[in-house]
């Protein structure tokens, strides 16, 4: 274990823990607002790295994927125990649940046994103490040899002392690994792997050799691959082959229970037995008939609520744009500038700018359903019918960010344990339709629909969840044969939901979209007005301009369909990001965004209720933004994925549009 | 030892015990770090359309209809009896 000297070194502190217990609400209050998200190279998950001053020295605080132990089993863990293994942070300090001490004292043992120089975050005490728990802190510390500090995250009670004790910790001498006894029998064995081990000098120099002989007894595949360079390979192999690993897996999992069976007793008194208001919540919520309809009418009520809570402020946002370009445009005299700002610019921005108030009350909605444990349920809701689909319950959250947005949707996946679990549901995380679409769906369905616009927009929604899982059941028939991994996951207890964090989580995705706006969204209207523009004489956004002559030349791709050249640009803009299908519909029309969009879409005769219907499901399942295309290549790997997904939703979206004008034609 | 069998078979509201699980190594791993350990005392909370809601210690799980015919209880009024 390094020192620190002086002020330049950094403590490099590891934030580690079972999921659900806080981590994350930690690392956020112990770096404050200076936390990023980085993608670190060699790695393909996520850690945030903050950092903080506190007395004189430089934190850098890595906040870790949530895990239940150190063998690793899905991608998300296998970074967190990497991390701790391979980067040798100065402090792990472990997060624990203080409500559920016995299972997450589990990690803590391993977390010892491998020498880590460990403070222990007694997380939610504030809980624990509520249901009558009493923990003996000291005694906890002087038992297993570290520093324990109540804390309740979410009120920022404990951070001080947490960072006081982190450095503190570095000052003072490296802990020795802390041994569990397991046995006369299986000690026998680490005694002679270790003895083994001891041989390469370089192994001994980067594990402790204790912690690496418990792992390959357990016959961890990890800690094997380890030993691929080692000229001891082949005798450990030999030594191994002996003997049924699987025996002493078991063997020493239970004797880390009986360690934290005879510890517990003497931290943790309890005095009642927990009777938690969750099992009543839960006995309706998860109920077999009314799970699924309690769902339903959330998830309604999201989009109902999204739709009239927004249009107000819409209405203030249209008005202001349309007095800008107006503004603008008598005020220059430079006609292509005039153009270029006003037509191009303030309109295409103001177009999609129009959305902010309803994406950030979606993305409010979403937060609150998060942080009060809801979402959990859904997954267990919906197990049965991601099952019969071949996936398990465990993709469905997954697929419910992608109602925010596919990318970290997409990067979510990584907590399926199981590779073709994980394919297929990376493959249809983007039919579920993702904030950048909405706006094109309050636009249509806001101008055909009226009154109706919010039930077909929950429409939407739901068609895109039935492809996603009909979709997946044909990758699981025909791709990726097998029976999806089994189905457990812990569901965390109800919580009030945090008014600050989800508004913090509402700005975080809010200002995405914002900067997307800033970014890639004038870059794509300015372009669209570069092809309206040109060729000089001819009229703006005409089909005689370079857009329209773009238009003409993919009008007979989308022609069966019903939809004219302007849609056929709009929708090949719309790959760069959905929102520019609104912004180029706006350019092409001449009218930039709200009301005078929608009137002019009314007053276009080959624009009807059932194309409108149409256009939605095609935006909804047609080739993701570009963003999600490449975090697909990236997750996968794979270039042939990445293009069988953009194929695939392109095609089914051809389909099911057509399927939708034909019926639409026939009812509306 | 007449009375095992799957949780998937026991009735709910029902305290029991897990005696075994019928599972591959690593199955059997991933259970026993998530909390279900054998010999702990386990409360089936209900069952909706094939998934289990188990209770352990306070602290709820999902379990899939596959996992949970692998994981093998016994009554524990059973073994009240038996010993006392």
């Amino acid at each position: 274990m390094r020192r620190c000297h002086g002020l330049a070194e950094k403590i490099k502190v590891a934030v580690a823990g079972n999921p659900n217990v806080g981590k994350t609400t930690i690392f956020n209050a112990l770096t404050g607002a200076r936390q990023k998200v980085g993608n670190w190279p060699g790695v393909t998950v996520e850690k945030k790295v903050g950092t903080k001053k506190h007395k004189g020295h430089v934190l850098e605080i890595v906040d870790l994927p949530g895990t239940y132990s150190l063998t690793a089993y899905s991608a998300d863990e296998v970074v967190a125990r990497d991390y701790i293994l391979d980067e040798n942070p100065d402090v792990v300090m472990q997060v624990l649940d203080s409500t559920n001490l016995e299972r997450n004292l589990y990690l803590t043992s391993q977390l010892l046994e491998m020498g880590t120089n460990l403070i222990l975050a007694l997380n939610m005490s504030d809980r624990a103490e509520m249901r009558g728990d009493d923990i003996a802190i000291q005694r906890l510390e002087s038992l297993l040899g570290v520093s324990a500090i109540k804390t309740v995250a979410n009120e920022g009670t404990g951070i001080e002392a947490l960072l006081d004790s982190i450095v503190n910790k570095t000052e003072n001498k490296p802990p020795k690994p802390h041994e569990i006894g397991y046995g006369k029998g299986v000690e026998e064995k680490i005694c002679a792997l270790e003895e083994i081990l001891g041989y390469d000098q370089e192994l001994s120099k980067h594990y402790p050799l204790r912690w690496l002989s418990v792992k390959l007894l357990e016959g961890d595949e990890n800690a094997l691959s380890k030993l691929s360079s080692s000229n001891i390979k082949g005798k450990v192999h030999d030594y191994l082959s002996d003997f049924d690993n699987e025996e002493y897996e078991v063997e020493m999992a239970d004797k880390r229970y009986e360690f934290i069976g005879t510890l517990l007793p003497q931290v943790c008194t309890t005095c009642a037995e927990d009777v938690s208001p969750s099992d009543m919540v839960d006995k309706v919520v998860t109920n077999k008939y009314l799970g699924i309809p309690i769902f339903l009418t959330l998830m309604w009520g999201m989009f109902e609520l999204t739709f009239a809570f927004a249009t107000p402020f819409m209405e203030l946002i249209d008005m202001f744009f349309g007095w800008l370009a107006g503004a603008v445009t008598s005020n220059i005299e430079t006609a292509w500038l005039a153009s270029l700002l006003g037509d191009g610019i303030i309109a295409g921005v103001g177009a999609v700018l129009l959305f902010v108030p309803n994406i950030f009350i979606l993305f409010f909605a979403i937060a609150l359903l998060e942080s009060s444990g809801y979402m959990a349920r859904a997954a267990f809701i919906m197990d049965k019918l991601m099952y019969t689909m071949g996936l398990q319950g465990k993709s469905f959250i997954p697929m419910l960010m992608g109602f925010g947005c596919s990318v970290p949707a997409i990067m979510a996946t990584r907590t399926l344990e199981d590779e073709k679990d994980r394919l297929i549901t990376m493959l249809v995380t983007p039919f579920m339709s993702c904030g950048a679409r909405l706006p094109v769906y309050i636009l249509l369905a806001g101008t055909f629909f009226g009154r109706q616009a919010g039930s077909v927009i929950f429409g939407l929604y739901v068609l895109g969840i039935l492809v996603a899982i009909v979709s997946a059941k044909l990758f699981r028939t025909f791709l990726a044969r097998g029976q999806p991994s089994p189905f457990i996951m812990e569901l965390p207890p109800y919580t009030k939901p945090l008014l600050k964090d989800s508004l913090r989580h509402m700005w975080n995705e809010g200002y995405l979209y914002l900067r997307k706006v800033g970014t890639v969204i004038i870059g794509g209207v300015v372009l669209i007005w570069l092809l309206a523009y040109f060729p000089q004489g001819a009229e703006y956004g005409s089909a005689g301009s370079l857009i329209g002559s773009l238009g003409k030349l993919l009008e007979p791709l989308v022609a069966p369909l019903g939809f004219d050249w302007k849609i056929a640009v709009a929708l090949v803009f719309g790959f760069v990001a959905k929102e520019i299908v609104v912004g180029s519909l706006g350019t092409l029309y001449g009218t930039g965004g709200g009301e005078a969009l929608s009137s002019a879409l009314m007053a276009d005769p080959g624009f009807t209720p059932a194309i409108a219907l149409g256009l939605m499901v095609f935006t909804l399942l047609y080739v993701p933004c570009i963003g999600a295309v490449a975090v697909i290549k990236k997750e996968t790997g794979s270039w042939k994925w990445m293009f069988f997904q953009a194929a695939y939703s392109t095609a089914v979206a051809w389909i099911l549009a057509l399927v939708t004008v034909l019926v639409g034609k026939m009812i509306l | 030892m007449t009375s095992r069998m799957p949780l998937t078979m026991f009735p709910s509201g029902q305290t029991c015990r897990i005696c075994d699980v019928c599972a591959g190594k690593g199955l059997k791993r991933r259970l026993v770090e998530m909390g279900l350990t054998p010999a702990s005392i386990i409360q089936p909370l209900g069952c909706n359309r094939g998934s289990f809601l188990v209770s352990i210690n306070g602290t709820r799980y999902a379990l899939g209809k596959g996992m949970a015919s692998k994981i093998m209880v016994q009554p524990v009024y059973e073994e009240v009896s038996r010993f006392g």
